[in-house]
């Protein structure tokens, strides 16, 4: 049992070295990555800033950059499910389950892998956010601790994105949802006040999951929330944490029962 | 002496589910000795890749029974895995990688420590004259290449039997060659392989038994040659230079034929049972009718007329 753990560990480990040694062969796409959250930031922030309104007057940038920080976690989908997808569709996936290696290991390395990307991400644009304006105004801890908060959604949407990388198992479908993520990530508290939309499309915003990160976020950080004062608001980070596992709990079995199905 | 079965499959029925009724396997049996090549031939759909990937525990059965050496491919399959190397029909290389790290990287999976894995990966580059091309990404790889770094990367561990899905459509000539050497290398080393193909020169060259398939069913099996000897009748082809005599030959060698006359243009087959009478007749009958033909010849018949008879369906070019 311990030895098969140990394998586990460290065939892991072997496919997170695997994604490591994509980005150092192909390191574009990654950065693109890591940068195109900046762009958003830079594009929202520049254009839209001066008609925003905050609640003190503010900076807009107080407000945007915790929303572009749970939007990045968003867009990390993309990157999962490319990954998944290409896998399957290369036959890499059946290669790694001819081999007399742990199946868990396969997803625990794209875990770590798309995990680290991801706090690269938060890095380079907590970094980009610092030198806009942004400022954390809460204790080290705090603040930490709201990073822990964002990654953990990204956890939960890995989830989510092995699950629709391994259903859909071709790249044209994943064009679709790819189309559909702008959607979602919109509609919430990411950019603006959710009571400025309309009642039912305000009452949707706020229980996305991403508002309840985006809201845990700013009140981490001391940044001002202009979303309305509402149960789900006043409890995000009760959310922040509940989404997230409720997401993990409904697509890890999912995700699993997908990989077993590919032998059907 | 008794040889040992290293796969062994025993009514093994496979539908898809929401595949079409009879797609898959319909009761598909097969036995190979240690130490062969069998080629599993079929057209596209037969259930070539079903069944290798159900011999590979990719892909649960219905119904029957399968054994790799020895080990039931439903309730061991770890052991099984542990056995054998298998190269599907598209190159599953990461093609991000270069060979070398492609190499490693399935070193390690295999539970070889880091430096083994390197050693095995030079080993492999050597063998399969890849190593100048070791630090070049895989994409960047021929057709040819890329299905020598997929056959390497399944033999880093010398599997017992080996799985090789189609190795060659898709591949030029020099491509083709490339991966048969490849094959035949490994066979000296004591591999059992198991090889898919629709090419019947594929199957006729590099395999010591075939088992035809056809929807989902071996048809037949034997030796190459005990195929073409059970599928019976020698063939005598003529070819003339003048459209007319084509006709005119058709007629004249209707009474001696075993079977229906073949016309390719200006080629005519003719099935023949006793081999040396068959040739004096059709000489004499040709002398009288003052048909002077291109050229004469009996021979045997080719696996593609053994497969045309057999599935009464053509093979695709
Ligand atoms: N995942 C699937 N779902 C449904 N039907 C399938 C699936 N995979 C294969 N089939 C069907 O099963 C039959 C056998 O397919 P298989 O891939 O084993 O044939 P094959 O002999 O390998 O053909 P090819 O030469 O084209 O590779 C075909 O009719 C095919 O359409
Ligand atoms: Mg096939």
């Amino acid at each position: 049992m311990t030895a098969r753990l140990g394998w586990a560990l460290a065939d892991g480990w072997t496919i997170t070295r695997r994604a490591l040694l994509h980005w150092r062969m192909q390191p574009w796409p990654v950065i693109f990555g890591w940068f195109f959250p900046v762009l958003m930031l830079l594009m929202f922030g520049a254009l839209l800033g001066g008609a925003m309104e905050t609640p003190a007057g503010e900076s807009y940038y107080e407000l945007l950059v915790p929303g572009i920080f749970a939007l990045a976690m968003l867009f990390g989908l993309e990157a999962t499910m490319t990954a998944v997808t290409t896998d399957v569709a290369k036959g890499v996936t059946d290669r790694f389950r001819s081999l007399p290696m742990s199946s868990a290991a396969v997803v625990l390395g794209r875990c770590i892998a798309d995990l680290l990307d991801s706090a690269v991400g938060l890095l380079v644009l907590s970094g980009a956010g610092l030198a806009l304006g942004w400022r954390w105004h809460g204790s080290m801890l705090e603040a930490l601790a709201a990073f822990g908060l964002l990654l953990l959604l990204r956890f939960a949407l890995l989830w989510v994105g092995i699950f629709i990388g391994l259903a859909v198992k071709n790249a044209q479908s994943i064009m679709a949802v790819q189309v559909l993520i702008w959607p979602i990530g919109f509609l919430s508290s990411a950019f603006v006040a959710t009571s400025t939309m309309p009642d039912w499309l305000g009452t949707i915003a706020q229980w996305n999951p991403l508002s309840a990160a985006a809201t845990a976020a700013r009140s981490l950080f001391g940044n001002p929330d202009p979303s309305a004062a509402s149960w789900i608001g006043d409890h995000a980070l009760e959310a922040a944490i509940i989404g997230p596992l409720l997401l993990t709990a409904i697509f890890l079995p999912l995700s699993a029962a997908t990989f077993r199905r590919l032998s059907n | 002496m008794t040889t040992e079965r290293v796969i062994e499959a025993f009514e093994v029925r496979k539908n898809y589910a929401g595949g079409t009724e009879g797609a898959g396997l319909n009761g598909f049996d097969l036995e190979v000795s240690a130490g062969t090549v069998t080629g599993l031939l079929g057209p596209n759909g037969a259930g070539k890749t079903t069944a290798v990937r159900i011999l590979a525990t990719l892909l649960t059965m219905d119904s029957g029974e399968a054994r790799i050496a020895g080990y039931d491919v439903r309730r061991q399959g770890a052991e099984v895995r542990r056995r054998i190397g298998l190269v599907g029909q598209s190159a599953a290389v990461d093609e991000i990688l270069t060979g070398k790290q492609n190499l490693v990287m399935f070193g390690r999976l295999n539970h070889l420590g880091h430096a083994k894995a390197v050693r095995r990966a030079d080993e492999l580059l050597e063998r399969f004259s890849l190593t100048e091309s070791a630090a070049l990404p895989a994409s960047k790889y021929s057709g040819g290449m890329r299905r020598r770094l997929d056959l390497a990367a399944s033999l880093i561990v010398a599997p017992a039997v080996l799985f090789v899905d189609e190795p060659t459509t898709g591949l030029d000539p020099g491509g083709r060659a490339e991966v048969w050497s490849a094959v035949r290398e490994l066979v000296k080393g004591g591999t059992t392989v198991l090889l898919t193909t629709q090419y019947l020169d594929e199957a006729d060259q590099l395999a010591d038994r075939i088992s035809m398939l056809k929807a989902g069913k071996v048809v037949a099996e034997g030796t190459p040659d005990a195929l073409k000897a059970q599928l019976g009748a020698d063939w005598l082809d003529l070819v003339v230079t003048e459209q007319d005599d084509v006709q005119h030959i058709r007629q004249l060698v209707d009474r001696l034929a075993d079977g229906e006359v073949r016309v390719d243009g200006l080629r005519v087959s003719i099935p023949v049972k006793d081999r040396t009478r068959a040739l004096v007749e059709v000489a004499t009958l040709l002398q009288g009718a003052n048909i002077e033909p291109e050229d004469i010849t009996l021979r045997r018949p080719t696996l593609d007329e053994v497969f045309l008879n057999l599935t009464g369906s053509g093979v695709p070019a």
